[in-house]
């Protein structure tokens, strides 16, 4: 038997039945990045071009190597949120799903390129 | 009920229709910045694990981002970065409740734009200082 009124079950839910959780880790990752994104265009930025010795050796250093690997890992998994949003609207039926795998398998894989990249670089 | 008209009931009036807004245009800009920046960021993965592999594989990526092929998408993601992250900053503005008067939401995306392309200015003027 259920004591529960249906606005009490359903306040919050949204329908998928995981509420605002989505719109809020946007937000969440959206201030962290707020941070981030010009911090890394200030440090990682200036690499660009420089040759292998100075490459390595910049991202040996803590600050640098760590910057890159939040903004990178962070930036993905945001971007894995947001394309999930893009292909929702405007992808229907089995390849929308494919889709979603696809985006989502790539941020992961990408994910796990810059953290073996930057470890390998900096240890 | 089998519905025997259903392919000929007009369409209620959809995004096309409407003549393009301040306010959707600089919205719609964000998305596709967004999402064009996975880019940019699959070429700067690469350039890190050729960093971590060798230094032929290291010159391969480098010349690759500094050819001008890379070169324009680089400075064009950059924009694209500074751009959505300027549009981010709108989104939590508005979600404290302000800022969503017509006005104030038109004079945010011209501050956008200018924004971003001052910010892109300014990074490659200081990208270019330190070489």
């Amino acid at each position: 038997m259920a004591f529960l009124t249906d606005r009490k079950r359903a306040d919050g839910m949204g329908a998928a039945k995981t509420g605002t959780a989505s719109f809020w880790w946007m937000t969440v990752s959206s201030v962290a990045l707020l941070v981030l994104v010009p911090i890394f265009i200030f440090t990682a930025g200036p690499m660009i071009g420089k040759d292998y010795a100075t490459v390595t050796a910049y991202f040996s250093r803590p600050f640098p190597a760590i910057v890159a690997l939040l903004t990178f890992s962070v930036g993905l998994l945001h971007f894995k949120n947001g394309v999930t949003v893009l292909i929702e609207d405007y992808v229907q039926g089995l390849a929308r799903k494919i889709w979603i795998i696809v985006m989502t398998c790539v941020s992961y894989a990408a994910i796990a390129t810059i953290v073996f990249a930057i470890a390998r670089i900096a240890l | 009920m089998a519905d025997s008209n259903s392919d000929n009931r007009p369409l209620s009036p959809h995004l096309t229709i409407y003549r393009p807004q301040m306010t959707s245009i600089s919205s719609i800009f964000v998305r596709i910045t967004g999402n064009a920046l996975l880019g940019a960021t699959l070429l700067l993965v690469w350039w890190f694990l050729a960093a971590a592999t060798s230094l032929g594989a290291f010159e391969l990526a480098s010349s690759v981002i500094t050819s001008w092929f890379g070169n324009v998408v680089m400075i064009l993601s950059l924009w694209a970065l500074w751009y959505h992250t300027l549009g981010g900053l709108r989104h939590l503005i508005w979600d404290t409740g302000r800022g969503l008067e017509l006005q104030a939401a038109e004079r945010m995306g011209w501050m956008m734009i200018i924004g971003s392309l001052v910010l892109t200015a300014l990074t490659v003027f200081y990208f270019l200082q330190g070489v």
